[in-house]
């Protein structure tokens, strides 16, 4: 039996007792001395341009030690590679405080520096600022003429296949058809913790940087660019962050603005957003979808054709996959699939967890369940009529594929053979009840991502990668993955990250940090082993000499070999028998280009929920969640069980409650706080179930992880809607399904 | 047509100069602390700015999100409602008081074996809430706990683990868990 056997297994987080304490410390809590603080102004304005700025009056306040704007922040970098990060979309990057151009309403115009944060907040709220006010337009209603098709996309984005068949006419003599637009309008991260940065200034131009963001090298390299830094001078640390969901993506203006007043005042600054200004740092768009879907006589699709077309900035093509999973999720020959953007006057959009699958998967599973109903077929019997066995976009065999088994599970478990089908026909009390399900489809992917590994002759193994832990787990998973490949138990090994003075890892996001840094620490600790081998086989009456490492296994702290277990040297004693320190390792996991071309990577999943409604108020409450996933090899049940808890959690959330209301007289949003942007409270959440389907994976990558940061929100919006249908009989295409929607 | 428009969140009004700072004496996890405070400095602020409590957190400053609650006199309270200077004398708990990473508070314990947290930004302010949840002695079930924790967002979306960490302290025999 071993006990480092710690892979799949619910080991509590490691950060957990640091994060329970309130002694895990984020990028505002680093109290460096001689701190002054920094208070950014906001736009009040969403077009025009910055006329006039009285930054002397409030300078004269003792205490404020700077105003910095267009009209005094020294020239930075010129073009606009300099300001493109990681991830940035097509276009002109936006430079805060570069020109009196207003470009959307809360644009960052100022930023004021004073000794306190409270006297930084109030020398910020009476600075005066006059404009020349444009008129703006930022209702994508009236753009629906005005889409265009986006050129080059950012990193990851993949142009909609051309379409195949002959989806217009296949739709046109199709037995069933169904039709519909679906419409929401823009939603917004809201991580728990705002945006800062705590520059700490170490003389010249040498900076700590204590960053908020879910990639500290993304963070890092944005900042050598544009103040001309050295990777030395631009030291980024993100330990620990408050939530991201991908907001944390890309630098935000928090760490410009902070670092500019750093190097210019020679001093340690901190800036952090209001509430308020994260609702002007990026969002996942508007969007208006149109979903046509035909079938044949057996209920097979006949036809399907999807489009999608979301608002950008005037400076940026912000892109997202909203479509194409259509076109890989079931089996369809005649199959169109079109996506277009429109300018209007408002930040660029930003990638927002499973950005374009949850928007394209909620349009596409509640036309499915449309279409199920215009067939007379069951949902569940509708999707597996129509299982897709390979993906028809790519023209690939999928790398494995659990869905069939994800809804067999799901169903057995919600208990969905008891469900009548007709609308309003089940009730609990006075309560209508509906049952509704849908299915979500995510990439598998792997990033290079290096790592180090030193273990010292006290016997403790400690590992590096500059990745990012957002609450996903990875301080722990990693731990996991370490300490098993070498045999050590779980407190006998560190794993760090978020320090960009680390090996380079990407950025934490697109559910591909698992494999990714997983798959690096198991390399480079692999690469340990392997000098821990040979320094084992020098020891004196070694009983591994001439094994291989293939031969030998890492377990209870010690170096076994496989053919007779009983033959063994302890890892603790190898060091010291050898008279080393300590021994190092680093490595960069490339993944395997064959592999990832030649299959197509996905997980997927099935979600079945419950919903109550009362008819007289319209309230409704998702009573229950199953959600059945296959997502490769589970590395820890227990934070992944919270990670797709918290999926199904936005996936209500994104059906019932988030909405960012643009009054476009204003050309801002009205609802840009917590009180009226609304989540999902304690009171929202009842009985969630989640299921791990087994789903073994040896293409994918070599751990066979695919990654749960996304795919547990899929299906989710559409699964409740699909219910409140079932409930109600009343088929809301436009999100949140709200009281008003259900009552009218 | 382009019109000219003015922006001053304050307005027009003379500019008034800081206010003057004066002693300020907190009774913070039984330890006495002296600051010299303006009194438009929250207690959140003080905490977090003047005191290097980092571990209440700050998630909106507008008492919208319960990330900074702690326990005034026993009670729950969001501390970025209420200013320092109003304190003077209460006795003032912070998640930092409830214990350490060597010897956690048994809901603290329970957070970390229920797993009820991921960013770990709102679990301060959840603790602190549930402390004062089980010392208000009202919430009896689950439909009570999810009520009487609903002031305290999460969005992460860890309410069931959450939940699940309560009552397993509320329901547990040895009442001196509920310390």
């Amino acid at each position: 039996m071993s006990t480092t056997s710690y892979i799949g297994k619910p080991v509590n987080r490691v950060d957990g007792p640091a994060k329970v304490t309130g002694a895990a410390k984020y990028a505002a809590e680093f109290n460096v001395p001689h701190l002054a603080y920094g208070h950014i102004v906001s736009s009040s304005i969403a077009k025009g341009k910055i006329t006039k700025i009285y930054a002397d009056e409030i300078l004269a306040i003792p205490g404020v030690l700077q105003v910095f704007s267009h009209e005094n922040v020294p020239s930075l970098a010129w073009f606009d590679r300099s300001y493109k990060d990681d991830v940035a979309p097509g276009g002109s990057p936006f430079r805060p405080l570069q020109g009196n151009e207003v470009k959307y309403s809360m644009q960052p115009v100022a930023l004021v520096v004073a000794e306190t944060f409270e006297l930084a907040r109030y020398a910020a709220a009476l600075l005066r600022i006059e404009y020349e006010v444009t008129k703006h337009d930022t209702d994508l209603e009236t753009k629906r003429d005005d889409g265009f098709e986006p050129g080059r996309g950012k990193t990851g984005w993949v142009p909609p296949p051309k379409p195949r068949g002959n989806p217009d006419k296949e739709l046109k003599n199709a037995t069933h058809r169904v039709e519909g637009e679906y419409i929401h309008l823009a939603q917004h991260h809201n991580p728990m913790e705002m945006f800062a940065s705590t520059v700490e200034f170490l003389g010249d131009k040498k900076l700590n940087i204590y960053d908020k963001t879910q990639g500290a090298f993304n963070s890092q390299q944005y900042v050598m660019k544009v103040f001309g830094l050295s990777k030395d001078e631009a030291h980024v640390v993100s330990q620990y962050t408050g939530g991201g969901f991908g907001s944390g993506l890309r630098p935000q203006y928090q760490l410009f603005m902070a670092v500019l007043a750093a190097l210019e005042l020679k001093r340690s600054v901190r800036v952090s957003m209001t509430r308020q200004q994260m609702f002007s740092m990026g969002h996942r768009p508007h969007t208006l979808q149109y979903v046509e879907l035909g079938t044949n006589p057996d209920g097979s699709l006949a036809a399907l054709h999807h489009h999608a077309l979301h608002e950008t900035s005037q400076f940026e093509d912000y892109t997202e996959n909203v479509v194409n999973w259509s076109g890989m999720l079931y089996q369809c020959d005649n199959v169109k699939l079109t996506y277009q953007l429109a300018k209007i006057d408002v930040y660029t959009p930003q990638d927002m967890r499973a950005p374009g699958a949850a928007t394209g998967s909620f349009a596409l599973e509640c036309a499915m369940d449309e279409m199920a109903y215009a067939a007379g077929i069951d949902p569940l019997e509708f999707r597996l009529r129509n299982y897709a066995e390979r993906d028809q976009n790519l023209k690939r065999e999928f790398s494995s594929k659990k869905l069939r088994e994800c809804y067999h599970e799901g169903a057995a478990k919600f208990g969905w053979e008891k469900r009548n089908p007709e609308p309003r026909s089940m009730r609990d009390g006075d309560l209508l009840v509906g049952w509704g399900m849908a299915t979500g489809v995510w990439d598998a992917s792997i990033q290079k991502c290096a790592a180090s590994a030193t273990f010292t002759a006290d016997g403790h193994l400690t590992v590096l990668s500059g990745t990012n832990d957002i609450g996903t787990g990875t301080y722990t998973i990693m731990t996991q993955i370490a300490a098993q490949t070498l045999g050590l138990p779980l407190e006998a090994v560190t794993f760090k990250l978020g320090d960009t003075n680390q090996p380079e890892a990407p950025l934490q996001g697109g559910s591909w940090t698992a494999a990714s840094v997983g798959n690096a620490v198991k390399q480079v600790c692999d690469k340990l082993g392997e000098q821990l081998l040979k320094l084992a086989q020098k020891m004196e009456g070694s009983p591994l000499k001439g094994a291989a490492y293939e031969d030998v296994e890492f377990v209870n702290g010690q170096i076994r070999l496989n053919a007779d277990i009983n033959q063994a040297v302890v890892i603790r004693d190898i060091l010291p028998a050898s008279g080393k320190d300590k021994l190092e390792a680093e490595n960069t996991m490339l993944p395997n280009p064959i592999n990832q071309l030649k299959n197509s990577l996905h997980a997927h999943n099935a979600v079945f929920v419950e919903v109550k409604v009362d008819p007289e108020l319209g309230t409704l409450h998702v009573t229950r969640v199953v959600n059945a996933v296959a997502a490769g090899r589970i590395l820890n049940p227990k934070t992944a069980r919270s990670q797709v808890l918290g999926s199904v959690v936005w996936g209500i959330s994104m059906a019932l409650m988030e909405e960012s209301v643009m009054d476009h007289g204003f050309g801002r949003y009205m609802n840009h706080n917590y009180s009226e942007y609304h989540i999902p409270v304690s009171a929202d959440i009842h009985d969630i179930d989640v299921i791990f389907v087994e789903e073994e994976d040896d293409k994918v990558n070599p751990l066979g992880i695919k990654g749960l940061g996304e795919v547990g929100l899929l299906g989710v919006a559409a699964a409740v809607a699909n219910a409140a249908f079932h409930a109600t009989g009343k088929r809301i295409r436009n999100l949140p399904v709200s009281i008003d929607k259900l009552l009218l | 047509m382009n019109t000219p428009t003015t922006q001053a969140a304050l307005g027009q009004a003379a500019i008034a100069p800081p206010p003057p700072t004066s002693t300020v004496t907190l009774k913070i996890n039984g330890v006495e602390r002296h600051l010299q405070l303006a009194p438009w400095t929250s207690l959140l602020d003080a905490l977090r700015e003047y005191l290097d409590l980092t571990g209440t957190k700050k998630g909106c400053d507008h008492g919208q999100c319960g990330a900074c609650t702690v326990l005034v006199d026993g009670k729950r309270i969001n501390s970025c409602l209420t200013l320092a200077v109003m304190q003077e004398g209460a006795d003032i708990t912070t998640v930092e008081g409830l214990g350490t990473e060597d010897n956690l508070h048994p809901l603290q314990q329970a957070f970390v074996d229920h797993d009820a947290f991921q960013c770990g930004y709102c679990t301060p302010g959840q603790i602190c809430s549930a402390v004062g949840l089980l010392t208000e002695g009202k919430a009896k079930t689950t439909a009570e706990i999810r009520e009487m924790m609903s002031g305290n967002l999460c969005r992460c979306g860890a309410y069931t683990n959450i939940v699940s960490a309560i009552e397993e302290v509320l329901h547990s025999k040895n009442s001196e868990l509920r310390r």
